[in-house]
């Protein structure tokens, strides 16, 4: 695809022609993330953390490569090879320390990206593709942060994987064959660790994977905006490069000197100190918590503790956690109203807020003992969080009268019509 | 279809959350959840600080020795220090010979394999060396401490919650357990009453007792109080050794960093300035 006015292709030299004739990758990238692609010009700062995300999984790669030279996954050594890593390798503590806090600035992208998808519309027609690909990212990446986690084999990656492995038991039959299929025995142990390094190595470059098609997906309509207006004439755009790529590279700037304070003053404050006891599956820890982006997750899980006719909690609680995240997959179907953006719809955008608390209360609570008042909170938030996918935005859909729309987004930035802004 | 199956799917698993949520409150409210019998005596760690405290921390390499000092002469006997070798000794400010000298006068020998006879045996340290296990194994370390294995202290400042001001309080808080103590969170025996403690009693006992238990040779007065900070000083080293080269490459990286930042800031400035004149017409 691409707008007719997008810039062509014009290689200026002759080993630039020679290659477009042969392999056009310059093409590519040009029509991808250069001056090829015209892109809205109204586009905010919510819009930066999609790059931001993508750079550090490239930040996570190349730390991770240079951790795994140095690690050894065998339950007997490695919490001392990290050691070792810290200790006695050249600038290891920095590569662990980038890699361990690189991990949750990915989550702060990840989860700014999605929020914003989720207030501009950008899950609707016709970007459900782009949308439903960025959920599979966002599953392969909690895969992957969750064996990242067990490898230093600490007492939270002991325990964090038996707890979350044992989610599987409580599925009916074939739960117990299902866990014991991922921890390559009854327990984590060996076999567990060294499957989980495996898979961790593996699954980002998946997600590479993933993440091209993901651009490609978004390349075909080409970017939403904060009107949720489409894009209909020149104006309404700019080229991708020297305009994005600027605004994408001074917010990078702002977001790695953040990621930096954490990393460089307080590398261990997103972390558990019981992860700096070796593992011990003979001693389980006070309270077991998992990372912190898995905290609303984990409070959805919690929240269940009654019994539904047959259906024990603890399935009810595994169930609803799944469902959490899989329910984004039919997000497009569910929300029918025409209207995109959040801005133009008086209703959706408060109900939308109310969700932000409601996570924001599950996350809370995930991080807390499973005490009251902490369990009842949850309760209260994960009703809300189910009730706002699957019941109120099918129905505010139809109830709702959107705020008149912007003819194009260079009125909505001009106040001029598109025709005749200068 | 989406839709409809989607509504009673969110009304199952919202219906079932109030549902549990109002089950819940009625238990909270007819049968109120009791605290923990330590709840109401155990204490949050003392304000305390370190030299190497905060971006700007740098370690007291006095500190340090002296902490060594009361490592060996009070906590060696029982806990190990299994991540720590001679050698890094030298970053606490001691020549070659004087590390040389700390690893071969260990009082416990480095277990090795007799070059003659092949039996097992044991040799001074050397400086590559790490610091030899007090016990042979866990099993030993329980046999000798009622049945608790004294932990390693290699990381114990980041292996705790509250780091530390929790170990430097755990050091000093030993105190008489209070009268009205309920009887079940009283120290049994073998146990010793501790408020900054989990649950309060500790299977240590009271380590550093009296002033003067180990002689400074820089003239610092060796109170209780100032050999628990010592110690504890020293245990955020051998957690975290590089902390001060840490510290100097935030510092260098986040100014490269907010220079690049600035320039990135600009060059988008200059770059949508057009765009931007454009659009403050409107106003």
């Amino acid at each position: 695809m691409s707008f007719p006015w997008a810039k062509e292709y014009t290689p200026t030299t002759a080993f630039g022609q020679w290659m477009d004739e042969k392999l056009p990758i310059g093409r590519l990238v040009y029509n991808s993330l250069g001056a090829g692609y015209p892109t809205p010009r109204n586009l905010n700062y919510m819009w930066n953390f999609g790059s931001l995300a993508g750079i550090f999984l490239v930040v996570q790669i190349v730390t991770g490569i240079i951790l795994a030279m140095h690690y050894a996954a065998n339950a007997d050594i490695a919490f001392d090879s990290v050691e070792h890593i810290m200790r006695d390798v050249n600038g290891g503590w920095m590569f662990r320390y980038a890699h361990a806090n690189g991990a949750s600035f990915f989550f702060i992208a990840i989860y700014m990206h999605i929020a914003r998808g989720l207030y501009y519309g950008s899950y609707k027609a016709p970007r459900e593709m782009l949308w439903l690909l960025g959920v599979v990212i966002y599953l392969l990446a909690m895969a992957t942060a969750f064996m990242g986690y067990v490898l230093p084999w600490g007492q939270m990656s002991f325990w964090g994987a038996k707890v979350i492995t044992g989610l599987f038991e409580a599925i009916p039959l074939v739960g117990k064959p299902i866990q014991e299929l991922l921890l390559g025995g009854f327990a984590p142990d060996n076999a567990a660790l060294n499957r989980f390094f495996s898979l961790h190595y593996l699954l980002p470059f998946v997600m590479a994977g993933v993440i091209i098609l993901h651009i490609w997906a978004l390349h075909i309509p080409g970017s939403n905006n904060p009107t949720g207006v489409n894009v209909k004439g020149k104006q309404d755009t700019v080229p991708f490069h020297p305009f994005y790529t600027a605004k994408d590279g001074w917010a990078l700037g702002l977001f790695l000197i953040f990621f930096c304070l954490m990393m460089f003053f307080l590398p261990n404050a997103l972390g558990h100190a019981d992860n700096y006891i070796p593992a011990n599956p003979l001693s389980t820890p006070a309270h077991i918590v998992p990372e912190w982006y898995f905290w609303p997750w984990y409070a959805i899980l919690r929240a269940f503790t009654f019994d539904f006719l047959f259906i024990p909690a603890k399935l009810l609680g595994v169930l609803a956690m799944f469902s959490a995240i899989l329910v984004w997959f039919f997000l497009p179907w569910l929300d029918t109203s025409p209207v995109r953006s959040g801005t133009y719809r008086p209703k959706m955008r408060i109900a939308f807020w109310i969700l932000i608390v409601a996570t924001i209360i599950l996350f809370i609570c995930g991080g807390a003992p499973a005490e009251e008042p902490y369990v009842m909170l949850s309760q209260v938030a994960g009703a809300y969080y189910f009730a706002y996918f699957l019941i109120i935005l099918p129905l505010l859909s139809r109830i709702e009268k959107p705020l008149p729309l912007p003819n194009s987004i260079t009125e909505a930035v001009t106040g001029k019509p598109l025709e005749k802004a200068s | 279809m989406v839709r409809f199956f989607g509504i009673l799917v969110g009304l199952f698993f919202s219906g079932w959350l109030l549902v549990s949520f109002v089950l819940g409150a009625k238990e909270f409210i007819t049968n109120p959840p009791e605290k923990a019998v330590y709840y109401d005596y155990h204490l949050d760690p003392k304000d305390v600080s370190f030299a190497s405290d905060g971006p700007l921390g740098k370690f007291d390499r006095q500190q340090l020795q002296r902490g060594f000092q009361v490592y060996k002469e009070v906590c060696a006997a029982c806990h190990s220090l299994r991540l720590v070798a001679f050698r890094n000794l030298a970053e606490l400010g001691y020549n070659e010979d004087e590390v040389k000298a700390i690893a071969a006068n260990w009082v416990i020998e480095t277990p090795d394999v007799d070059p003659n006879t092949g039996e097992m045996s044991t040799r001074p340290s050397l400086p590559a060396d790490k610091f030899p296990m007090p016990f042979a194994n866990d099993v030993a370390a329980a046999a000798a401490n009622n049945n608790a294995i004294p932990p390693d202290l290699s990381l114990i400042t980041k292996a705790r919650t509250g780091g530390a001001p929790y170990l430097y309080s755990l050091l000093t808080g030993y105190e008489e357990p209070p009268t009205d103590l309920p009887e079940a969170a009283k120290p049994g025996p073998g146990l010793h009453y501790n408020p900054y403690f989990a649950n309060l009693n500790l299977a240590m006992a009271q380590p550093i007792v009296a002033d003067d238990q180990v002689s400074y040779s820089d003239g610092t007065s060796a109170t209780i109080d100032q050999m628990s900070k010592d110690v504890t000083a020293f245990l955020v080293w051998t957690a975290e050794p590089k902390l001060e080269e840490r510290n100097q490459t935030g510092w260098a990286v986040i100014a490269f960093l907010i220079i690049a930042t600035i320039l990135a800031f600009m060059s988008y400035q200059s770059i949508w300035a057009d765009v931007k004149v454009e659009k403050k017409k409107k106003a």
